[in-house]
């Protein structure tokens, strides 16, 4: 699905990803796990297309296709979606609106007709049933007034809208109570099939009770240092990075 | 990376036309230049006009001769030199096509954008309209429904012969010939316009719009407006059209006057998208425009407005709450791109006790235009318990443009109750990248960022006038953001 090699990528000079390889087939579950300003983000913004970065070096690949030269619109109909790790509010666009552009404007990248407003609804209906989100809620404007945890839940919403085949979970879980962790996996569950991956990006092990992943990578200084299975994380949990960061500076 | 860059987008606006102008060869028969007493008589004499009329516009030129062109407005331009225009040409009929295949494709394109119904196009574009669907009898079914509620709506220079009891009675009873300078110039030489009259009680049951008029008698530059509510009737009045709209004449000066007899509701919404001049600021119409409404007890005017249009706008339509309890709404939108200049807001006057008004303006800038929002709100000092709510919000593209708020504020009455809220916001690119994350290319992102910031005004507009006016937004910014 996703194939990434000896990525380099800038902001304004400064150097931030330098040198990473991530691979992600379909079926599959990776978590990114690293500290604070590790380039975690940078790398979600990367893959997504966001302008402002540089790629100075490396390859980027989506099923066989070189992506690197698309427009994050572009990206984002040919399968990827990034949910935020800071969802930005669009006053006066109502949740529901926004979807709606959104689905139709990738349809229309495919040459497809509008959805029909009844499947849309129906669609509404189903995936706010999944996530257990008010309906009131999707009339209230793009995350404007809305708590941290609403945010993530309306991104993980949308996401289920969209049905990505690679889907980018920038820290879901953080501003998630303990009920909404529970209902924002249990849907990220529901949605993942053998043909589509998601990539969780997060600081606590907790997610990943919810959500088991295939692989666990470390990210630290723009480089993906180590890999391991589920238990990976479970050893960061227990003993922080900096066993990691003497494993790559030793 | 394929990078969009702002200098990418100031390139695209440089090249950016007004495509969606249009000229139309008129062949007119027209006064010589430059205006004077024979001329302001000429005017008059043409249109057969009564002996008050022609005084009336007479002691208006006398005014406007020794006023000065006001400065004041955060605008500036080449003053027009007024011994240059030619203050009366009467238009001939425009050339008739025979089917839509002979209009300009690209106006049809900005017709199917702005979603302009295929009986409107032709209407708009000068074709022949079948027999079943003919404008005239349209117009004339419209006019027999009105005729049997009493209405009366037609073009002010026959309600200056049918009715003039009416027009005397009212005209320049709320903006007087003194007014301003664009106002007694328009009072001394206005060639056309609309007059309507709703009778006591009578709902109006249709939107009175000015298409219906357009088409019979060309508007001119200096149109004057005259709606009469009497005692506890209602009309919704619509002005202009989204339809882009060129004009040879540069200089626009209109004036509308509203009266709301007790009871009365005046709901007014003008859609204004006059030639806003190319890229470099060259050419454009001047939009000078003196509006305002008179409330009685009990009335409400409402005002909304679509500014997109015009190099230059200089407009405040304006309500005297003079009756207790009166209502006066401004709902307005603006919008500049390029060099187009925009100083425009709403004067609410509180006369009356009880009485209440809301001003909601959000001006968007692009480009390298200027967009001002003036308003006051006058308290006079028999007007207890007066109330006004004031929301001016700014939203801007790029960096070399400019939005200004100018709110003024004087109050007599100690039981005024006033408040101003004002924010400015700029669309940013986290939003953009938002957007486009979610597969909403940057065209469309600003479309739904713009409509979302306009919403509270545009859900003012009548149904199927929200609908274009919020495509005019999309077409008026396209290619507009930094
Ligand atoms: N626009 C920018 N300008 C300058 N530096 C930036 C910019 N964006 C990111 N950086 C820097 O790049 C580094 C990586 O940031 P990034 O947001 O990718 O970290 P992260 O791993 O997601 O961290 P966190 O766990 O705190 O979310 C940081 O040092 C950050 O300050
Ligand atoms: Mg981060």
């Amino acid at each position: 699905m996703l194939k990434i090699e000896n990525l380099h990528a800038q902001i304004e000079d400064k150097s931030i990803l330098k040198g990473l390889n991530l691979e992600v087939k379909a079926g599959e579950i990776h978590a990114i796990m690293g500290p604070n300003g590790a380039g975690k983000s940078t790398l979600a913004s990367v893959i997504a297309g966001k302008e402002e970065y540089e790629m100075t070096a490396g390859s980027m690949e989506l099923n066989g296709e070189d992506i690197s030269e698309l427009a994050p619109e572009e990206r984002a109909h040919a399968g990827v979606f990034l949910s935020f790790q800071y969802p930005v509010e669009i006053p006066g666009v109502t949740v529901t609106n926004f979807v709606k552009t959104s689905i139709n404007e990738s349809r229309k990248a495919q040459g497809l007709e509008d959805m029909p407003a009844k499947e849309m609804l129906q669609k509404i209906r189903e995936k706010s049933e999944l996530l257990e989100i008010d309906r009131k809620f999707l009339s209230r404007s793009l995350n404007e007034g809305f708590s941290g945890g609403e945010k993530k839940r309306n991104e993980i919403f949308q996401m289920a809208m969209l049905e990505p085949k690679l889907a980018i979970l920038d820290e879901t879980d953080s501003g998630l109570d303990i009920d909404a962790l529970r209902i924002v996996s249990n849907g990220v569950n529901k949605l993942k099939s053998k043909d589509n991956a998601v990539i969780v990006i997060t600081h606590y092990q907790r997610l990943l009770n919810y959500i088991t992943p295939d692989f666990v990578h470390v990210l630290h200084d723009g480089k993906i240092v180590k890999t391991g299975d589920a238990s990976l994380a479970l050893e960061l949990e227990a003993k922080g990075y900096d066993w990691i960061k003497e494993e790559v500076n030793g | 990376m394929s990078k969009y860059t702002e200098d990418d987008l100031r390139e695209e606006l440089k090249t950016k036309e007004y495509e969606y102008g249009f000229y139309t060869d008129i062949e007119s028969d027209k006064f010589p230049n430059g205006v004077n007493e024979d001329i302001v008589r000429a005017i008059s004499k043409k249109k057969n006009e009564p002996e008050w009329m022609t005084e009336w516009r007479l002691e208006a030129f006398r005014v406007w001769e020794k006023m000065e062109e006001p400065e004041w407005a955060n605008v500036h331009y080449k003053k027009p030199n007024f011994q240059d225009i030619s203050y009366y040409s009467a238009p001939k009929k425009k050339p008739k096509l025979n089917s839509l295949d002979e209009v300009d494709p690209e106006m049809l394109a900005t017709f199917e954008k702005l979603g302009i119904s295929l009986l409107e196009q032709k209407r708009l574009a000068n074709v022949a309209i079948d027999i079943v669907m003919d404008s005239v009898s349209v117009a004339t079914t419209f006019k027999e429904t009105l005729a049997e509620k009493g209405i009366i709506f037609m073009p002010i220079s026959e309600a200056i012969q049918e009715h003039p009891e009416l027009v005397r009675k009212y005209i320049g009873s709320v903006v007087p010939t003194t007014d301003n300078f664009y106002a007694a110039l328009n009072s001394a030489v206005f060639s056309d316009g609309s007059f309507c009259y709703i009778p006591k009680g009578v709902r109006c049951p249709m939107e009175l719009s000015t298409y219906f008029r357009i088409n019979e008698s060309g508007t001119g530059q200096f149109e004057r407006t005259l709606v009469v509510a009497d005692k506890g009737s209602y009309v919704s009045y619509l002005e202009g059209c989204t339809a882009p709209q060129r004009d040879e004449n540069q200089l626009h000066a209109a004036v509308v006057e509203l009266i709301a007899l007790d009871d009365a509701e005046i709901k007014y919404s003008t859609v204004q998208n006059w030639f806003p001049g190319d890229a470099e600021g060259k050419g454009g119409v001047f939009n000078f425009v003196t509006k305002r409404g008179l409330c009685e007890t009990n009335a409400k005017i409402s005002w909304t407005q679509v500014e997109t249009g015009s190099a230059v706008t200089w407009k405040y339509p304006s309500c005297i709450l003079k009756g207790n309890n009166s209502v006066g709404e401004f709902y307005s939108i603006a919008v500049t791109n390029n060099f187009q200049q925009a100083d425009t807001g709403t004067k609410m006057i509180h006369l009356g006790k009880n009485t209440k008004s809301t001003i909601i303006s959000k001006g968007i800038s692009a480009g390298k235009s200027q967009n001002s929002y003036r308003g006051l709100v006058q308290i006079g000092s028999r007007a207890e318990n007066a109330r006004n709510f004031s929301q001016c919000d700014s939203l801007l593209m790029g960096n070399e443009c400019g939005a200004h708020t100018f709110p003024y504020i004087e109050t007599k009455n100690k039981s005024a109750q006033i408040e101003h809220e004002a924010t400015t916001s700029k669309i940013g690119e986290d939003q953009l990248f938002y957007c486009n994350q979610r597969g909403i290319d940057t065209e469309k992102a600003i479309a739904l960022i713009v409509n979302g910031f306009s919403k509270e005004v545009l859900n003012k507009l009548p149904m199927e006038f929200a609908v274009e006016a919020q495509k005019l937004l999309e077409i008026s910014l396209e290619g507009s953001v930094g």
